[in-house]
């Protein structure tokens, strides 16, 4: 690769207009420019502000219940016969997954800017869980934008998000989705700028959302790279995890981007195949276009109308995904692979079985590709698989999916 | 270089009224019909024409212009079918100024240069790409002026005196002010605020600078022109058509109507303000 060679890092990016390579950027309409100027400003003097730094460590140590632990899945190694599997447990944070490392930035960050309302869009339920509570947790109005087709299939996370005090606006407008309620809480923003702070739960849409919520993230990885020179006394040699916008997987790679030796998978949503057409897979079955305010893979027809994504996951039904992910992939750092849906619901079962531990079908994703290259690896390779959410949330449809079997 | 846009203003300019500026889908509720509208609009009072290019995902709109975009999608419409639409538009109408509005994503997808081209020789004069804002005027802003197209860019009520000479740095042709923070057909302008602003805006411009969002009568029309150049109506319009259509869509004999009466009274309203 000519351009992997010709760079130095891959952790310098993005570029001070928000461009990593050709993607990111801020295509948003003129209402919105003024605001994502000041949010970038905002988050440049938080970031330098050592107090913000320590408010933020504090509710992870004590709220989040930070550092999620590096478990190693004896089991699971032993059932694939290959690499030594470890499981980087974000599934056990407050709220059972990682948007809330990423949530917990932006409100104290929304905070300091003194703003009063915060809105969300949310796929499975999970970002909007996670941003009803840490708006719980601050007294802050909390509005959630969620697809009508998702309010139906996440009817345990809709049920949370009120409880916690959120107000939940049903998306009905395009195919009800995620993308939908990302359009939706944008027309929030641009009508109610003065008071509100949008809280985007993947590290996509105009910059600097991206590489916010990718710096709020990496203490993902971070921590890995912590606990894995403790536990092995070296890097791991892959890293696995799930792709929709891909939060999760940033938060785990990017700390190990420049560490030559470390193989990085990324896993898309394969729906029923990415031949199908049925599939939220960007990278493996998308190409580069402009929506939600940055340049990325997207699916799409050949008109450039966005493409209804399909995945079991609604946490990865985005037919989108991060620009830095698409630069990774076009400069070949990262590996992109994908799962189908029937995979994901094997791998689902296998880790419940073998390890006690019932992932989210998001992370199941992951675990499918997961397991598929450990057994090709000599056992002293060391992956980190990011089970970057629990499963309590898909045990429904899980079930319905298996006709009552499980 | 000058384009039917500027000829237009100017004649205006002499005529002493400001401009009727008519948006409407095009592709709504089909392709054939989208044409028939087109081409009337100019007898029913518009002075200009703004054409949506129909998108999937309208950030900046509201339900009326949505629902007007997945209507014209689900009757087959697609940018080169927009840009047909203006060539046969120009076949009996060579002086009415034509703009298309819409997303930058199909235009992407469809090739910057090519579409540059495409749209110039189908008879195109400006353009109105709401989510590229200055910061990133290379993209399509650049090339459009060098192709000979106006572009037309949206200043907004966050859109303050610090930013407004970067907004209007490359805009050509006119500048669009946004009366409200908000999405289009949304809540009605202040039009004592809006006449704050457009001041505002004329300070730093010669350009002239119309007012859209919101405007749905004859009396918001004639409000706002006493203060800006030109009045644009669109959601308005957008939903007379969806009314007159029957259950499943289609076109009724009152579909046409439907536009044209609403283009006439609120042209009266604009033209009752003698400047």
């Amino acid at each position: 690769m000519t351009i992997q060679q010709s760079l130095n890092s891959f952790r310098t990016g993005p570029d001070e207009t928000g461009h990593f390579g050709n993607f990111g950027g801020r295509f948003v309409a003129e209402t919105l420019m003024p605001l994502i100027l000041d949010l970038e400003k905002a988050y440049a003097e938080a970031k330098a502000d050592p107090a913000f730094e320590a408010e933020l460590k504090s509710f992870h140590t004590h709220y989040v219940g930070r550092p999620s632990p590096l478990y190693f899945a004896k089991r699971l190694t032993e059932h694939v016969g290959g690499a030594k599997i470890y499981l980087k447990r974000d599934e056990l944070n407050h709220t059972g997954a990682h948007k809330i490392n990423n949530v917990l930035g932006q409100i104290l960050l929304a905070r300091r800017m003194g703003k009063t309302r915060i809105i969300a869009e949310t796929g499975a339920g999970q970002h909007g869980v996670a941003t009803a509570t840490a708006c719980a947790r601050f007294g802050l109005k909390c509005v959630v934008y969620m697809g009508a087709v998702d309010v139906e299939r996440q009817k345990p996370n809709v049920f949370r998000m009120k409880m916690l005090g959120a107000e939940i606006v049903p998306v009905v407008s395009g195919s009800k989705t995620l993308k939908d309620a990302m359009n939706e809480a944008l027309r929030d923003w641009v009508t109610n700028v003065h008071d509100t702070f949008y809280c985007i739960g993947t590290s996509a849409g105009p910059h600097p959302y991206p590489m916010m919520v990718r710096d709020f993230q990496s203490i993902i990885g971070k921590e890995a790279r912590e606990q894995m020179l403790e536990r092995e006394g070296r890097l791991p040699d892959s890293l696995v995890a799930c792709i929709g916008g891909g939060s999760n997987a940033i938060g785990l790679f990017h700390p190990f981007l420049d560490d030559k030796s470390v193989e990085i998978y990324g896993v898309e949503a394969a729906g029923h195949g990415v031949a199908s057409g049925m599939h939220a897979a960007s990278l493996n079955g998308g190409k580069p276009g402009v929506l939600h305010g940055n340049r990325t893979y997207l699916l799409m027809d050949g008109d450039g109308q966005i493409a209804e994504a399909h995945s079991i996951s609604a946490g990865l039904d985005y037919p989108g995904i991060g620009p830095e992910h698409a630069w990774l992939h076009d400069t070949g750092r990262v590996t992109y692979l994908s799962t189908t849906d029937n995979e994901a619901l094997d791998a689902f079962q296998l880790l419940s079985k073998l390890e006690g531990i019932i992932p989210a079908l998001e992370p199941a994703h992951a675990i499918a590709r997961a397991v598929e290259i450990a057994a090709k690896k000599p056992k002293d390779h060391l992956m980190i698989v990011n089970l970057c959410g629990r499963g309590d949330k898909d045990i429904f449809s899980v079930a319905e999916h298996l006709g009552g079997m499980a | 270089m000058t384009t039917r846009i500027d000829t237009r203003f100017a004649a205006l300019k002499k005529e002493g009224r400001a401009a009727l500026v008519t948006f409407y889908m095009g592709g709504d509720p089909d392709p054939e019909t989208s044409l028939k509208v087109i081409k009337a609009l100019p007898k029913a009072g518009a002075d200009l024409i703004e054409i949506g290019m129909a998108f999937t995902d309208p950030m900046a709109d509201g339900p009326t212009i949505q629902a007007a975009g997945l209507r014209a999608l689900s009757k087959g419409i697609t940018l080169e079918k927009t840009l047909h639409l203006v060539r046969e538009f120009r076949k009996d109408d060579n002086e009415t100024p034509i703009i298309l509005m819409g997303y930058f994503n199909p235009i992407f997808i469809y090739g910057v240069e090519k579409f540059l081209a495409d749209a110039k020789s189908s008879g195109v004069d400006g353009l109105i790409v709401v989510d590229c804002p200055p910061e990133e005027d290379d993209e399509l802003c650049k090339p459009a002026l060098k192709a000979g197209l106006n572009f037309i860019r949206l200043a907004t009520p966050t859109t303050d005196e610090k930013r407004l000479p970067k907004v209007l740095q490359n805009t050509s042709g006119f500048v669009y002010y946004v009366s409200i923070a908000g999405i289009t057909g949304a809540a009605r302008p202040d039009p004592q605020k809006v006449a704050a602003s457009v001041a505002r805006i004329k300070a730093h411009t010669t350009l002239p600078v119309t007012v859209g969002f919101g405007v749905r009568t004859a009396a918001d029309a004639a409000e706002i022109a006493k203060t800006a150049d030109g009045v644009v109506v669109g959601s308005a319009l957008v939903e007379a058509v969806r009314q007159s259509l029957h259950a499943d869509g289609r076109p009724t004999e009152l579909t046409m109507g439907a536009v044209t009466s609403i283009v006439e009274d609120i042209a009266k309203g604009v033209r009752s303000v003698k400047k």
